[in-house]
Order: C-alpha cells, then sequence, then structure tokens
C-alpha cells in the first residue's frame, strides 16, 4: 500500500527517527532519502549511531520513534523476514554448518523459486562475484575475502528492495580492500540496486558513494555528493573529519559581487564565496575552512588573481609522503598546514613561502548539528 | 641452541601437563590395574582370597543373564534420564543465553547453587518432599484428598526423579556454553533471508547447538549410568543398578574379585560409550561447558 504522500522513488526514508537505549540517544530525529538505485554511505567516527540506524532500516532494531519506509511502504512494524532486505555484516556471518552452495541458497527456500530456478539464480550470483567452483566447501576452508564475496552473493542472490552493509571491508587487509571495494561497487552498479553502506573510513566514503552521509554522535551533520561534502563542508566538524582543513575565526566585513572579504580574529583579510545556500551578512561571525590542499605554496608571488589572497609566511616543519608534502605554516599570528604536491624538491624547514588562498576554497561553515542541536536542547 | 630452544618448547606441554598426569597416574590407572588383577583372584567359600590367575569370576559376570539383564536396565534408566534432561535442560539453557536481564551471571550462579550441597543429601530431600510424611502428602490430606498418606517413593520413577536433579545443571551448563558460543548475527542473517524466527531456530541456532546437547548428553548419561546413590536412597529393591551391584559385591559380601570384574565391564561399557563419542564429536565441547 504505497502511501501517495511519500515518493515511492525512494528506497529508503527516515523521516524522524530516533533510537534510545535507556536515556541515552544514540540516533536523533534523523531524515533521509536513499534514492532508488543510488549508493549511499554513512560515515562517522566510532559510536556515532551508523550501525544502529542501520540495523533499524534492517528491522534488527526498533525504532524509538519516527517513520521508516522502504519503497513508500512503512515497515517499523513489519518484521525483519518480510522486510526483503539483503544484509552483509562485518564478520560475514556465514552460516559455518552449511556448504557455500546452501548459503546462498539460504533466502531463496522462503521464496516462491523452484529447484531449478534456485540453482541457475545461485549460479548466477557466484559468477557475479567471481567464486563459481567453490558451491561444495564449508565457510571455514574459505579466505576472509572469499568469504566476504560469498557473503555478498547471499545478499543478492534474494534480490533484495536495499542492499545494507556494516563495515564490510574493515576485516580486509589493505589490498584485498581495495580491489573489494571496485569489485563491490562495479556489481552494485550492474544490479542497480539501492545500497547503504557504513564504513568509518572517509576514502572509501568518498570514492564509492553517490550520496555521503556524514554523523557525529547521533546526528546528521551533512550529506551531499562527495564532492559536496569533501569540498564544501558544512561544518567544522565535517571539514576536519574529512581530510585535514585549517579552521578559522572571523567576522564578515563586506559582501560584494558574490565574493565576502573576511576578517580574521587578530590577523589578515581572506575572500570567501558563501557557499550555495548560506548567505553571510556583513558583520556576521563566522567560522571558515580552507582545506590543507587549497594553501597553495610558492616561492615567489604567483600571478596576479582578484579572487585570491596571498601572504607571507615561513614553513616551520614538513611532513614528506612522497609524490605530496605536509608542511606547517606560519603566517603572522596564523599556524596552517598544506598539502602541496611535490614539484622537484620539497620546500624546507625555515624557507620563507608565498601562501596563496583562492576565494573559491574558502568555505563558511555553520555550527555544528550535534552541538547546535544540544545548545538548542539547553536554552528550551 | 636452536635444536635446544626446539626442546624446552617441546617438553613445555608436558611440564604443564605434568601434576595432572601424576595425580591420574597414582589416583587413577594405577588402583585401576590393581582393580585389573584383583578381577582375576578368587573368594574361597570361607572368606580368603586366593591370589591366582582364576577365570571365574569373569565366567559368572559375562555368562549369567542377571548381570546382562541389569546392565540393559541401567542403560536405560541412564538414557531416560539424559532424554528428560535434553528435554527440560534446552529450554533453560536457550532462557539464560538469550535473556536480555542484565544479571545472566546470577541466572548462572543460581544453576550451580545446588553443586554446594552435597550430592546425597539432596538426594535425600526428596524424602522430605514424597516421602509418607513429606510435604505431598501432607498437604494431599490436609486437603483431604486422600486420607492415608501414598507411598510415592522407592520406585523406578523416584530414581529417574532423583538423577534427573542430580544431572539437570550439567546438560543446561553445556547447551548454555555452545549458545552463549553462537555469532547473534547468523540468527540475524537467517532473519534477513526470509526466515521466521522458528525457521532460523531449525535451521541455525539448534544445529550449531548440538555440540553442546551431545557433550551434556554424554555427561548426563555416563555420570547417570553409574551412581548408586540414587538407587539405594530412592529406589526400591528392584530398582538397583548396575553400579549397586558393586557396591553390594565389595561393601556387602566383601567379595573383592567380583566387585572387581564387575567394575571393569562397567567401565569397558561407558568407556565405549565415550569412545564413540568421541569418534563422532568433539569432546573438547565437554570440557567447555565447565569454563
Ligand atoms: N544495545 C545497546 N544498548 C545500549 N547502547 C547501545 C546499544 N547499541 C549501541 N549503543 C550505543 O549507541 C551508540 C551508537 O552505536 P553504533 O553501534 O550505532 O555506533 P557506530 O557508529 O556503528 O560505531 P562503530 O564505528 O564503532 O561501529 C554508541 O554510543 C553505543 O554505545
Ligand atoms: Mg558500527
Amino acid at each position: 500500500m504505497a502511501d501517495p504522500q511519500h515518493d515511492p522513488q525512494h528506497a529508503v526514508e527516515l523521516r524522524n527517527v530516533v533510537k534510545r537505549f535507556g536515556a541515552f540517544t544514540a540516533v536523533h530525529a534523523m531524515d533521509l532519502n536513499v534514492e532508488r538505485g543510488s549508493f549511499v554511505t554513512f560515515v562517522g567516527p566510532s559510536g556515532c549511531g551508523k550501525t544502529t540506524t542501520l540495523r533499524m532500516i534492517a528491522g534488527l532494531e526498533d525504532a524509538t520513534d519516527g517513520d521508516i519506509r522502504i519503497k513508500g511502504q512503512r515497515v517499523n512494524d513489519v518484521p525483519i523476514h518480510k522486510r526483503n532486505l539483503g544484509i552483509v555484516f562485518q564478520n560475514y556471518a556465514l552460516f559455518p554448518h552449511k556448504t557455500i552452495y546452501e548459503n546462498v541458497a539460504f533466502g531463496l527456500k522462503y521464496r516462491a523459486v523452484d529447484r531449478e530456478t534456485a540453482r541457475k539464480k545461485v549460479r548466477e550470483a557466484l559468477q557475479l562475484v567471481q567464486l563459481p567452483h567453490l558451491e561444495e566447501r564449508v565457510p571455514k576452508q574459505l579466505s576472509g575475502g572469499q568469504q566476504q564475496r560469498i557473503a555478498l552473493a547471499r545478499a543478492i542472490v534474494i534480490e533484495p528492495d536495499v542492499l545494507l552493509l556494516d563495515e564490510p571491508l574493515s576485516a580486509l587487509d589493505a589490498n584485498l580492500r581495495e580491489e573489494m571495494r571496485v569489485e563491490l561497487k562495479r556489481i552494485q552498479r550492474e544490479l542497480g540496486i539501492s545500497t547503504i553502506f557504513v564504513t568509518h573510513d572517509q576514502s572509501e566514503a568518498l570514492a564509492m558513494s553517490d550520496k555521503v552521509v556524514v554523523m557525529s554522535e547521533g546526528w546528521i551533520e551533512q550529506e551531499g555528493t562527495p564532492e559536496q561534502v569533501y569540498n564544501q563542508p558544512a561544518s567544522e566538524f565535517v571539514a576536519n573529519f574529512l581530510g585535514i582543513s585549517n579552521i578559522f575565526s572571523g567576522q564578515v566585513q563586506a559582501v560584494s559581487g558574490g565574493i565576502a572579504r573576511l576578517g580574521l580574529d587578530d590577523g589578515p583579510e581572506l575572500l570567501g564565496h558563501p557557499r550555495d545556500g548560506r548567505a553571510a551578512r556583513q558583520g556576521e561571525r563566522v567560522r571558515l575552512a580552507v582545506r590543507a590542499e587549497k594553501v597553495f605554496l610558492s616561492e615567489s608571488a604567483p600571478s596576479d588573481d582578484p579572487a585570491a589572497v596571498v601572504l607571507d609566511g615561513k614553513v616551520t616543519a614538513v611532513d614528506y609522503q612522497g609524490q605530496a608534502a605536509r608542511y606547517f605554516v606560519e603566517a603572522g599570528p596564523l599556524t596552517l598546514q598544506a598539502i602541496n604536491p611535490i614539484d622537484r624538491r620539497p620546500f624546507h624547514e625555515g624557507q620563507p613561502v608565498k601562501l596563496r588562498i583562492r576565494a573559491q576554497d574558502v568555505v563558511l561553515l555553520d555550527a555544528d548539528a550535534h552541538q547546535s542541536a544540544a545548545a538548542k536542547a539547553a536554552a528550551e | 641452541m636452536a635444536v635446544s630452544d626446539a626442546h624446552t618448547r617441546d617438553m613445555r606441554p608436558w611440564a604443564l601437563l605434568s601434576p595432572a598426569l601424576t595425580a591420574i597416574t597414582l589416583l587413577l590407572a594405577i588402583p585401576t590395574c590393581f582393580v585389573i588383577v584383583y578381577s582375576f583372584w578368587l573368594r574361597t567359600a570361607a572368606g580368603d582370597e586366593q591370589v591366582g590367575f582364576y577365570l571365574d569370576n569373569w565366567i559368572e559376570v559375562l555368562s549369567d543373564p542377571f548381570y546382562r539383564d541389569i546392565l540393559l536396565y541401567t542403560l536405560k534408566i541412564g538414557l531416560i534420564t539424559t532424554v528428560c534432561c535434553a528435554l527440560m535442560g534446552y529450554p533453560a539453557a536457550y532462557f539464560i543465553a538469550f535473556s536480555k536481564m542484565r544479571n545472566k551471571a546470577f541466572l548462572l550462579l543460581l544453576l550451580m547453587l545446588p553443586f554446594w550441597i552435597s550430592y546425597i543429601i539432596r538426594t535425600m530431600s526428596w524424602i522430605n518432599i514424597l516421602g509418607v510424611s513429606g510435604a505431598v502428602n501432607y498437604v494431599l490430606q490436609s486437603l483431604g484428598i486422600v486420607a492415608e498418606p501414598i507411598q510415592m517413593l522407592y520406585n523406578e520413577a523416584t530414581v529417574i526423579l532423583g538423577l534427573i536433579h542430580f544431572l539437570l545443571p550439567f546438560m543446561v551448563l553445556n547447551i548454555y556454553v555452545s549458545l552463549e558460543g553462537i555469532d547473534p548475527n547468523l540468527n540475524a542473517a537467517a532473519r534477513s533471508l526470509g526466515s521466521t524466527p522458528f525457521q532460523a531456530f531449525r535451521e541455525v541456532t539448534l544445529p550449531l547447538s548440538l555440540p553442546g546437547l551431545a557433550a551434556g548428553s554424554l555427561l548426563c548419561f555416563v555420570l547417570g549410568s553409574g551412581t548408586y546413590i540414587t538407587p539405594i536412597v530412592l529406589g526400591g529393591p528392584g530398582d538397583g543398578m548396575f553400579a549397586n551391584l558393586i557396591y553390594d559385591a565389595i561393601i556387602t559380601q566383601l567379595n573383592w574379585p567380583l566387585g572387581s570384574a564387575l567394575s571393569i565391564v562397567l567401565l569397558i561399557v561407558l568407556g565405549s560409550v565415550v569412545l564413540l563419542y568421541n569418534r563422532y564429536l568433539s569432546l573438547g565441547q565437554i570440557s567447555k561447558g565447565f569454563g
């Protein structure tokens, strides 16, 4: 019974979903849409509520409040075995007493599928994860990476409405992880299956997702495409969580032609573009973020650019990383981090440098969602 | 250097095992050898023991159907007890393992509580419950349901009851441990793939807890089939089990050679059950039951 008020184009919709464990709130008033066929990633530090949210969608945990919809239908009261979801667990959770074939075929037993079709579907699923020859083995005889693929095959063979993955790659070593990441993305795209992926690895989140949901302490800090959350962090938390950012406090001194002139506290001025939907008012106090890779260092003054600010500074420390280096640079009262590709030789400690910061790379931040919410709650 | 290192390493398990091995050798292996030797001696009509190599005891034990029938009866009682313990123990273990209660440890403590009281006293407590002047008869009489007290004790059923009382905690502990060891995600995975709670139990939880059930059953069967106290305290004259024969031969008749032969028979029968089990199931499970 699709509720016309809710868009059945969304594979999953969360409306004001809350989860409390006793007095502790693990997930606060969460709103989220997962578009059909899209790959959505929950990312955030340990304990921020990623798993809890996923488990509520899966039906392994009851939501304390709010609505969870799958394909437009409210599922809060639908038991897990009727939700038609594929779940891949961090520890794979293959049935140790069943063969690989029986594991993958497990979900088909409960669906109107005859033996022959089941056999065909299992074969196809094993083909898709590129492990067609292991049917008669038991999970113990497989490597971690192979078990992970089988777990994936078991989840997709039932053609679930949504695929839920809780840190599926975290038990694999670095190389295998990279490989599985590409593989997983390929399979997801091939099947066009709506997917929610949980990770605390930012590079995984940025590399795989159509939409990244950054969470902290049970709140959504920001959701958007990988480019949006990376280049236009909404809050200090997001700016710091994804990559390395320089954060400043300051005041908006003037706004003209879409460019704001920002005076940093006891420091120089920067130019900044207000982010989409984030207007800057003159006199407003703001927090700003500049990504470390967007602080360009050079020996001599770079060419004149009206939408950039150039500061004088001095390198105080160098962290050599191969193709790039991370520099700590002092510019007047400010200390910045800059990650620059190495041209021929890295800058050395004590070297005077010019820092160029473009207006388009200066992001005006909002207060952290979890902090402003806490402040609001305290005020009430 | 490397060789001697490897050598010390190889010896280490033996060093750790040696106190236990010494104890087992002194207290179990050597006495068992004595018992075997005894079984070939002979008790004369005068009541002396005649040292030598006589097969008389063995011929009597192995040919007299009396002993065979009691052995079969003993195994039957052991089996009934084991099945009852399994049926009663599984739900209890399941409840403890999956209870959302915070004091699971307390439930386990309750389970261990009976071990603090001697097995004999626990067995005797049934006399106060089911005896002629026991609690049940008192209630029945006070309510006027019966005029005269009923004799409920001293039959096969009370022997089994006493054995269940004695053995149930072993069963529950073993099943509990194997249920505890099951990854909860397995059940979640089965449910997400379409199993109802009962189907998930049948497909995942039950098969994965079978080793614990098997280990508990083995313990119950061996301990139950080897006891003589419960039949003495709660059984009637016809309810003696095989161990009671040994008790009678040695303590009552002072016929050590015959008692020894009977002991060896019971040891071999129960030992083969253990060995058969070991062939098909890992005995490692049993040790977990005490962890
Ligand atoms: N059953 C529970 N009872 C009480 N608190 C819980 C329970 N499950 C989770 N929590 C709490 O809820 C918060 C969110 O937990 P959750 O497992 O969702 O975090 P996570 O984001 O998945 O973290 P991680 O990256 O470490 O897996 C944590 O503070 C956790 O302690
Ligand atoms: Mg988690």
